[in-house]
């Protein structure tokens, strides 16, 4: 008996206090990344942005979040209503769930599994499933067209991920989250004989794959210029057009949930995760989740500014660029990364 | 030209390029008004909300010629006109203008020989109810009384192109 409390009882009720540590501050700074997003996409146009509620509009999101719930959900009569509701729930709950194998500072993770890398692509292709679902059960032209092209578009670029992250995992040795970052503590830079400091993070080595992948990531969580499901000059909202109120919200909520965590897993994978930009006195005392968090925004403001910048792609193109560009020299990477590896005894 | 092109994709010239362009942007001043605090400069002939103006010394100026009611292209405004009390001069006994059909053309304040009618520089005059909206000869004259430093100002300023 007493075996079961030490052993199961304690570490699970801890587990969910964390996970709740940690939903709580994601949803609060989801809130101010969405407004962040806003405020970026309007000084590009040389707007002010949301700057009413509270102080510089911060305050802005909350507001939308009371608005959102307040509103009265309206469920279409010919949809299909379980199927309706749940779809906004898969998608919400799968973008967070995510989170749970994101290291934020030596040992700051929740489950530290040991292919965490193959956990978070299967969470990032089952996204696909909410989308799909609220298309389809919306029984609407507009969303359901969306939804197809939502499953066209988040598979063919989940290939070229997948590949991204076979090139990165030939590097480290190990399907383990925190491994990857702990293995860019040694890398190209300390090769060449200098002490550890940004220049032996993967996006050196790897600068086709880190630019793949962060168009790609662009692509998977469905951000302009890759907003084909949603494009409002052609469908309206996409999956979204029979959606309001509080399932709206799960939407945008786990839209934004996703993107976050490419934007994670950008920092991760590429640009050292916690680890300081140059490992030397100042920059070490600091600690590693404040790395980690001004890195990720650091690849959210690319996020924003792209959408701020590039037009709209074409369907067309969109497919082109998947399967005719970035699956090739992705694969190709894999290749040269391998011989590189192999020839050069850096293999782990 | 081929391998230009070619190159030119590879390196993401024109997405590197469109980032400092837009970086150039985010920095530079904004545009917005922040509009309850701040407001747009405004036209001396700017017309928006009507007014019934009077002479300084507390006289009405309308005379009730009625040209307004009759070129109104929208039959905006009713007018009934009679002679005054006291001194049996001809006044209006009504005159109203439904700001709701008024298209704010401007016609009734050329076509008025006596500067009594005018569309003044006031545009914030949204109500909550549509009945707020159907102005009477009271509040025509309270318009006028509040807005006429304003109105006489852009009168003056816009007499030499008249």
């Amino acid at each position: 008996m007493n075996g079961i409390v030490e052993g199961y009882l304690i570490p699970g009720v801890i587990m969910v206090l964390q996970s709740l540590l940690l939903l709580v501050l994601l949803l609060i700074s989801i809130a101010f990344i969405l407004l962040a997003d806003r405020k970026i996409w309007a000084a590009v146009q040389m707007r002010r942005g949301p700057n009413v509620v509270g102080a510089f509009g911060l305050l802005q999101s909350f507001a939308d979040l009371l608005k959102f719930v307040l509103k009265e959900p309206i469920i279409p009569s010919g949809s299909n209503k379980g199927i309706f509701l749940l779809a906004p729930l898969v998608t919400v709950t799968l973008s967070l769930a995510g989170w749970a194998v994101i290291p934020f500072a030596p040992g700051w993770v929740i489950a530290n599994i040991n292919v965490g890398i193959l956990y978070l692509l299967a969470i990032s292709s089952l996204g696909v499933y909410g989308i799909i679902m609220g298309g389809w059960a919306s029984n609407s032209k507009y969303p359901f067209l969306s939804s197809l092209r939502a499953a066209a578009q988040m598979v063919s670029y989940e290939v070229s991920i997948g590949f991204v992250l076979v090139g990165v995992l030939l590097c480290v040795g190990s399907l383990n989250i925190s491994d990857i970052v702990m293995s860019q503590q040694t890398g190209l830079g300390t090769k060449l004989g200098l002490p550890g400091s940004f220049l032996d993070w993967y996006w050196l080595p790897l600068l086709p794959l880190f630019v793949i992948f962060f168009v790609s990531a662009l692509a998977e969580t469905n951000r302009p210029p890759f907003d084909l499901v949603e494009a409002e000059s052609e469908l309206v909202a996409g999956f979204m057009s029979e959606y309001g109120s509080t399932p709206y919200m799960m939407f945008m909520l786990g839209e934004y949930a996703s993107i976050c965590l490419m934007c994670a897993m950008t920092a991760i994978l590429f640009l050292g995760g916690w680890l300081p930009p140059v490992n030397v006195a100042p920059f070490t005392w600091v600690p590693g989740i404040v790395w980690f968090v001004l890195k990720a925004c650091a690849v959210f403001f690319m996020f924003a500014m792209v959408k701020a910048f590039v037009p709209r792609y074409r369907y067309d193109q969109l497919m082109r660029l998947g399967w005719k560009v970035f699956l090739p020299i992705s694969l190709f990477m894999v290749v040269a990364v391998a011989a590189i590896l192999q020839l050069t005894g850096w293999a782990p | 030209m081929r391998l230009d092109q070619a190159a030119r994709s590879i390196f993401l010239t024109e997405f590197v390029s469109a980032f400092f362009l837009s970086m150039r942007y985010f920095f530079a001043p904004k545009k917005t008004l922040n509009y309850p605090y701040e407001k747009g400069a405004i036209s001396p002939r700017f017309r928006g909300e009507h007014a019934l103006r009077r002479y300084p010394n507390g006289e009405e100026r309308c005379i009730a010629c009625k040209l307004c009611e009759a070129i109104c292209p929208a039959q905006a405004i009713t007018i009934e006109a009679g002679p005054r009390r006291n001194d049996g001069t001809r006044r209006t006994t009504r005159y109203d203008i439904d700001m709701v059909k008024c298209i704010y053309c401007g016609f009734c304040q050329e076509a008025c020989p006596v500067d009594a009618i005018v569309e003044g520089p006031n545009f914030e005059f949204a109500t909550e109810t549509r009945e707020e909206l159907y102005y009477d000869k009271q509040k025509l004259l309270d318009n006028g009384d509040r807005w006429e430093r304003e109105i006489a100002k852009n009168i003056s300023i816009d007499a030499p192109y008249r």
